[in-house]
């Protein structure tokens, strides 16, 4: 039998966990056998729906849910005014603001969430939808990041006691501007960017939705909901509602993507919750794919100002100056200590002689969000301004945009690095990284080709781009989320039969993490990957962690569960030395 | 009105609203739920289903129209525990992550093969342009169709 010790180091002829592996999950999903939110169906549940603002900004002066309410198959028409009763009006972001379940006072946003019918089926719901008689006194919308600080810009979050502008938070500082102004004052080459990068929408194409489920006789809450933080969704819900984490039970099932959208919590999940105690029934909520793209957590949309100076051919400073836009309530997605997420990783892969950055957030009447799509936490945005903006100085020195990089590289010898926002990279060969990638790509075969091209006057452009990213959301000490820490547990049973079980808190939305776990499982135990079943999604049946996002499953949670195998194969190796009355380092 | 549909070689029949969708009359009447509601609007191809062996979008179409017409899902593909090479072509070849747009992939790329058993890669790029992979497998995908074209006549697997 193979085991850790007699199997050669993992290389890429030999990946770890037995070899290559075709994935486990694939078997449901072939044969449509997966049990996405909308297959479940329990016994006498209900259906919501929502009534969604047509106004990016106006004054509610009232709302008439009678009409609705007349339709036959109508059980409840939930305003904000109701779950006031219930204290369920306003619910926190992760970004410690607070958003409007239902809107009362006004709506801020187009499309956001103003009244929540509940009906014996779907399409009843959305009949009620136009019955409900809301009268609004529009109000001047801003929806461009740059102008809500103008002076007569409208004041957007007038619920907020103290807010007299539309900044959402301080201005975010890294660096030193001392340094970085006298790096441009002593500069040979400087470069000037506006870089918009708009708002776009992670859009899984299963969109978001909840089954609420609560039964007042035990006060348990059972929710069905395809999130990629379940336990920390479970702790909000706890805080929200008043009752123990314990008496609530998230199951995700399987969920047809999430790329950030599904890690924050919306109002329509509050909603099913305060529903389904209204209704005392199952309430299943689903948005619709407009909905999903109107009201859910988007990603991007900075608006950079950027200066960039190099002195001797070699890149010398940074400055930059951003406006994040976060629309009409605060819920960005990032767990660093510094407010704008890995943004500081915006001086790149260079040594520089100093730099200054300055983000400031702003609210707009636009969905809240600002999610990691696809990266980590607003990575995309500063690699996008850094590499723009070398690839621009070098085209203002007039020199080969990765000649002025490799100049400019952090040196193998300099890690542990400190950049000059503050941020240690641990270690790191960038030069000869790009050396590599430069052959891979052929890159002087390219630049024969441009030329000849150029020459019978075709054009092509060669882009260029080397970042280093952040990911494994994880120590305490620079990580955290609403208090929680970025921690990871997992949780391994050897049966005596030799097959396990591992239960691991990330949350796969189609990343394939029970064929990965087990996987690094079968590595450490040397027991084959077929035989260990990876348990996730229920969060009465697997340990407390953060969840899935950012690229962090495998550094982090990867990591527990290799730990965790290393334990029980050290204790079993103990125990099984006693019994055979050996030593267990004689045991392989 | 009461709507007779053939889904998969049994007749189901059922009243139903005018305006029911046929993707709710699929995983509503026969609770078949592999075929997947994901817009509403024809745009991402998750509720692809066969109609007399065309491919059509079961959320933009309503049940009634399907009267005495031959509807098949996702779940028909396996016969008798044996796969369809177009299923096995999407394990083989990594072709599916969420597996949420796999059905309907599935079904898209099978009337393609019962009509053109030996695709280009460019005539299977048409054919699925209607269908939405958000996880961006379409490489994978294209290699799955052409997996299951080179065994189309070849033994039906286990997974």
């Amino acid at each position: 039998m193979a085991t850790v010790e007699n199997l050669p180091s993992t290389t890429q002829e030999r990946p770890i966990g037995f070899g290559r592996l075709k994935r486990k999950e694939d078997a449901r999903f072939i044969r449509g056998k997966g049990n996405y939110l909308d297959d479940i169906r329990l016994p006498g549940m209900v259906h919501g729906a929502i009534l969604r603002s047509p106004f990016a900004h106006a004054r509610i002066l009232s709302i008439d849910t009678s009409r609705a309410l007349a339709l036959p198959g109508v059980a409840a028409v939930v305003t904000a005014k109701d779950l006031e009763t219930l204290g369920l009006a306003w619910m926190p972001t992760i970004s410690y603001d607070t958003q409007a379940v239902l809107a009362g006072d006004k709506v801020r946003f187009q499309g956001q969430e103003v009244a929540f019918v509940i009906a014996t089926d779907e399409y009843i719901a959305r009949d009620a939808l136009p019955l409900i008689d809301v009268e609004y006194e529009p109000l001047p919308a801003v929806v461009n990041a740059r102008k809500a600080l103008d002076p007569d810009a409208p004041l957007i979050r007038d619920d907020k006691t103290g807010q007299t502008d539309n900044l959402a938070s301080a201005t975010w500082e890294a660096g030193d501007e001392e340094a970085a102004d006298r790096a441009f004052a002593e500069a040979d080459t400087v470069v000037t960017r506006d870089i918009i990068y708009p708002r776009c929408h992670p859009a899984p194409l299963e969109t978001c939705g909840m089954i609420a489920d609560f039964n007042p006789q035990t006060g348990q809450l059972n929710i069905y909901n395809g999130n990629q933080a379940p336990h920390a969704h479970r702790t909000v819900y706890a805080q929200v509602a008043g009752l123990a984490e314990h008496m609530i039970r998230i199951q995700t099932g399987d969920i047809g993507g999430g790329f950030g959208n599904k890690v924050p919590i919306y109002p329509g999940y509050v909603c099913a919750i305060a529903g389904s105690i209204v209704a005392g029934a199952p309430v299943k909520w689903i948005e619709d794919r407009s909905e999903n793209l109107m009201s859910t957590g988007f990603a991007r949309d900075y608006v950079m100002h950027a200066e960039m100076c190099s002195k001797d051919g070699k890149i010398t400073g940074l400055r930059v100056d951003a406006i994040a836009d976060h629309g009409a309530f605060d819920s960005t997605a990032q767990p660093t200590k510094f407010p704008a997420g890995f943004f500081h990783i915006v001086c790149g892969s260079y040594d520089l002689q100093a730099s200054h950055v300055k983000v400031k957030a702003v609210y707009t009447n636009k969905a809240p969000g600002g999610v990691a799509y696809r990266c980590s936490f607003r990575i995309t945005e500063a690699v996008y301004l850094v590499e723009r903006m070398v690839s621009a100085l070098a085209l203002e020195m007039g020199v080969d945009p990765i000649e002025l990089r490799m100049r400019s590289f952090i040196a193998p010898e300099q890690f542990p690095y400190e950049t000059t926002t503050g941020w240690t990279y641990d270690s790191g060969n960038y030069a000869e990284t790009m050396r590599v990638a430069m052959d891979i790509a052929g890159y002087d075969d390219l630049l024969r080709e441009q030329a000849e091209k150029r020459e019978r006057g075709e054009l092509m452009g060669i882009g260029v781009s080397f970042f280093t990213e952040g990911v494994g959301a994880g120590p305490r000490k620079h990580m955290d989320i609403l208090g929680l820490a970025m921690n990871d547990g997992a949780d391994l049973r050897v049966h005596p039969s030799g097959k396990a079980v591992v239960s691991i808190s990330a949350q796969t939305q189609g990343q394939g993490h029970e064929t990965t776990f087990a996987q690094i499982v079968a590595e450490e135990l040397g027991i084959p990957p077929e035989d260990v079943q990876v348990r996730h999604g229920d969060t009465d049946r697997s340990p407390y962690g953060l969840g899935t996002y950012g690229s962090r499953s495998t550094p982090v949670s990867g990591a527990a569960v290799a730990v965790v195998s290393r334990k029980v194969r050290d204790r079993a190796r103990l125990i099984a030395a006693t019994m055979l009355e050996t030593r267990p380092e004689d045991l392989a | 009105m009461q709507v007779t549909i053939n889904i998969n070689g049994e007749q189901v029949s059922r009243d139903v609203e005018p305006r029911q969708l046929l993707v709710h009359f699929i995983r509503d009447t026969p609770g078949l739920t592999g075929t997947h509601w994901g817009c509403d609007t024809s745009n991402c191809g998750a509720c692809v289903v066969l109609m007399d062996g065309r491919p059509v979008k079961s959320c933009t179409t309503l049940a009634v129209m399907c009267e005495g017409h031959e509807i098949r899902t996702v779940e028909s593909l396996e016969v008798d525990g044996r796969l369809d090479p177009i299923q096995q072509g999407f394990h083989e070849t990594h072709a599916l992550q969420c597996g949420f747009c796999t059905p309907g992939m599935l079904m898209t790329t099978r009337a393609l093969l019962d009509e053109n058993p030996n695709p280009t890669d460019e005539e299977i790029r048409v054919a699925i342009s209607g269908s939405i992979c958000r996880c961006t497998g379409y490489k994978n995908i294209v290699a799955a169709v052409q997996w299951a074209a080179e065994h189309q006549a070849g033994t039906r697997q286990e997974v």
